[in-house]
């Protein structure tokens, strides 16, 4: 049961590279924080952080109001599972789980007891004689968890953990993840940049980009309310569907494509247009021509990828939509689809700064 | 008919020559080594093994006199193995020490002292033996094995091999040790010398063998015989055979020959194993 809180945290590297610009967050008890975002935004320097294995340039790190800038990694009670397991090779799984414990100087009734405990949990009771090189991914995986899970720590820290793991696993893993965490409630910090896997698993997500928090919230609240093209466009699988446009002062305009609908829009600016594939709809009236190129079977639902006939292109390529729509739903290709959608819910971000507009 | 694989046939020639080229001295050496003073002198180099092994090697290793003038050849054989071994678990430990050293600890200068390390390999024995002579002598310890082995012990090879090894170690087991509360000497001692096992037996096995054929520094190191190594032996024993009056005891020679040869090669036969397993594969 603790809290973690950042303030105005900042890492610059010595050759002037700035990895996090001054983050901001305060993390409750119990909670489930994901941070998300492209690789080299600053995530998992950030995650390093709050474990103690980078510096901090500036601002402060606490955990239950306890600042821990200058405590080593070892006394910030802290536990991290990491991507490629870093487990100790020439240990057994028992070996691997109980080093943290020893060192602590714990007695060996118990750290047998915790560990043994920790391993029915994780369903590796079995393997606890064997060496990491004997087991699976997502075998040693659960051990690198058993491993954070014996320390009984204040914040576990997950650094990209299912990434080595095949799709299926990744699946069974995440939900398996989320369970032990509600059942431990432990605070969590967990980077990934894989955004499914965010979207399930946290309580609040982070989206980090460039070192900076682009936006943090409950997932459903990012992905109906982005605040920026950055996170309407990195959150929601699949991706948000971007159109370039101008206002005219009553329409959206993207080359012969006019979008009625709009208003108290700047006339003088670039501005983006999102809609999610799930938002648009067939409609013989509908303002989007679409060319389907391609046709994604996914079982439940079909994923419609065509380009839009008369908008402007960005470059060579011409605009492309993902149209979302049911199994039964299955055009010719190089056939043409009217599509149509609702004004009210689609996103309008100013294409210079990415800020969103309504 | 079967066809003629002129290929495999040629490297095995090839292979075979070589293999009689290298064993065929040695084997020489053997044979001599059985027969009598006499009939060396009077028949020269022996192929084939005569009938005084047991005397001849029983008066190397066990009689007094037998050899050199006091020493005997058990007492011989146990001072290379000490130098052997003091040698090779020298080198191992301050080569490793260092390694670390200059891999974990990122101070300011660690690549530079690096460098001049490595640079020592310019400086073998040979060129600073004067100057370490002095010293060893200043420190009284001359005929001693302390004072044999300690002189020896730094190694740029070693420190470059544990530290290429060390840096091919992924930086996540650092880390996951020094969340797990692990001291630096901790890390060491729990994980990173357990993972270089096979790299330490490797680097064990090569620098016995340097060390047991050491020459020229335990024969300046030495003034006493007791404290002759089985390699100073042979120099000793062709200088004794030169000297005397009597019938030159040839076959004596060859046995100590053929018993300094014998332990490294039993070293290398027995844990080839390993050795190839430190050279070729890790544990990560």
């Amino acid at each position: 049961m603790s809290k973690v809180q950042l303030t105005n945290v900042r890492k610059t590297y010595p050759n002037g590279a700035e990895a996090v610009r001054g983050v901001d967050m305060e993390i409750d008890s119990g909670e489930f924080i994901v941070f998300v975002g492209p690789s080299g935004c600053g995530k998992s320097t950030l995650l390093r952080m709050v474990a103690g294995l980078e510096s901090i340039t500036e601002g402060q790190i606490q955990i239950d109001d306890r600042m821990i800038n200058d405590v080593s990694p070892a006394d910030r009670d802290v536990a991290m599972v990491f991507q490629n397991y870093a487990l100790y090779p020439h240990m057994t799984v028992r070996g691997n789980m109980s080093y943290g414990l020893k060192n602590r100087g714990m007695p060996k009734e118990e750290i047998n007891q915790k560990v043994t405990e920790a391993a029915k949990m994780l369903r590796i009771a079995d393997f606890l004689d064997r060496q990491p090189n004997q087991l699976s991914g997502g075998q040693r995986q659960r051990v690198a968890m058993g491993r954070a899970i014996v320390r009984e720590p204040k914040v576990f820290l997950f650094d990209e953990p299912l990434s080595n793991l095949d799709a299926k696993l990744r699946v069974q893993m995440r939900i398996e993840i989320k369970r032990l965490q509600r059942r431990m409630n432990v605070t969590s910090i967990y980077v990934t940049h894989d955004q499914t896997e965010a979207m399930t698993l946290a309580d609040r997500l982070a989206v980090i980009n460039d070192g900076k928090i682009e936006q943090m919230g409950t997932p459903i609240d990012l992905y109906n309310n982005p605040a920026t093209l950055f996170v309407a466009s990195f959150i929601g699988s699949p991706q948000v569907n971007l159109l370039p446009a101008t206002f005219d002062g009553q329409h959206l305009v993207s080359g012969d494509v006019k979008l009625p609908g709009f208003t108290d829009l700047p006339t003088s600016t670039d501005l983006v247009l999102g809609i999610r594939p799930d938002e648009l709809h067939l409609d013989d009236n509908g303002q989007f021509p679409m060319r389907v190129d391609i046709v994604e079977q996914h079982g439940s639902d079909n994923l419609i990828y065509g380009g839009i006939l008369g908008a402007i292109n960005e470059g060579d390529e011409e605009t492309e939509f993902c149209f979302k729509a049911g199994q039964d739903m299955l055009p010719e290709l190089e056939s043409t689809l009217k599509l149509g959608f609702n004004a009210e819910r689609a996103m309008v971000f100013n294409k210079e700064s990415g800020e969103r507009l309504r | 008919m079967k066809q003629w694989n002129w290929r495999l046939i040629s490297t095995h020639t090839i292979l075979i020559i070589g293999v009689i080229f290298m064993s065929l001295p040695v084997w020489v050496a053997f044979a001599t080594s059985t027969h009598s003073a006499e009939s060396i002198i009077r028949n020269g180099l022996q192929f084939w093994p005569g009938g005084e092994f047991v005397n001849t090697y029983k008066e190397v290793l066990f009689v007094k006199g037998g050899v050199m003038k006091s020493v005997l050849g058990t007492t011989m054989l146990k001072n290379s193995l000490i130098l052997g071994i003091g040698f090779a678990i020298g080198k191992v430990v301050i080569s490793m020490l260092a390694a670390y050293a200059i891999v974990y600890f990122r101070f300011k200068l660690a690549v530079p002292l690096f460098w001049v390390i490595f640079m020592t390999l310019l400086l073998p024995l040979e060129v600073r033996i004067i100057p370490s002579y002095g010293v060893v002598a200043g420190l009284g310890l001359l005929d001693t094995h302390f004072g044999l082995i300690v002189p020896l012990i730094a190694s740029a090879t070693g420190t470059f091999f544990f530290r290429q090894f060390f840096r091919s170690v992924p930086d996540e087991l650092l880390e996951a040790a020094r969340l797990d509360g692990a001291t630096a000497w901790g890390f060491f001692k729990d994980i990173l010398v357990p993972i270089s096992k096979t790299m330490i037996a490797a680097i064990l096995i090569i620098m016995f063998v340097v060390g047991w054929n050491q020459y020229l520094w335990p024969l300046i190191m030495t003034t006493k015989e007791e404290n002759y190594t089985l390699v100073i032996g042979i120099k000793q024993i062709y200088q004794v055979l030169a000297e005397g009056g009597e019938v030159p005891q040839y076959q004596k020679a060859f046995a100590l020959t053929i018993l300094a040869t014998l332990p490294p090669v039993l070293v290398v036969l027995v844990f080839q194993n390993w050795f190839v397993k430190g050279l070729v594969e890790s544990e990560k």
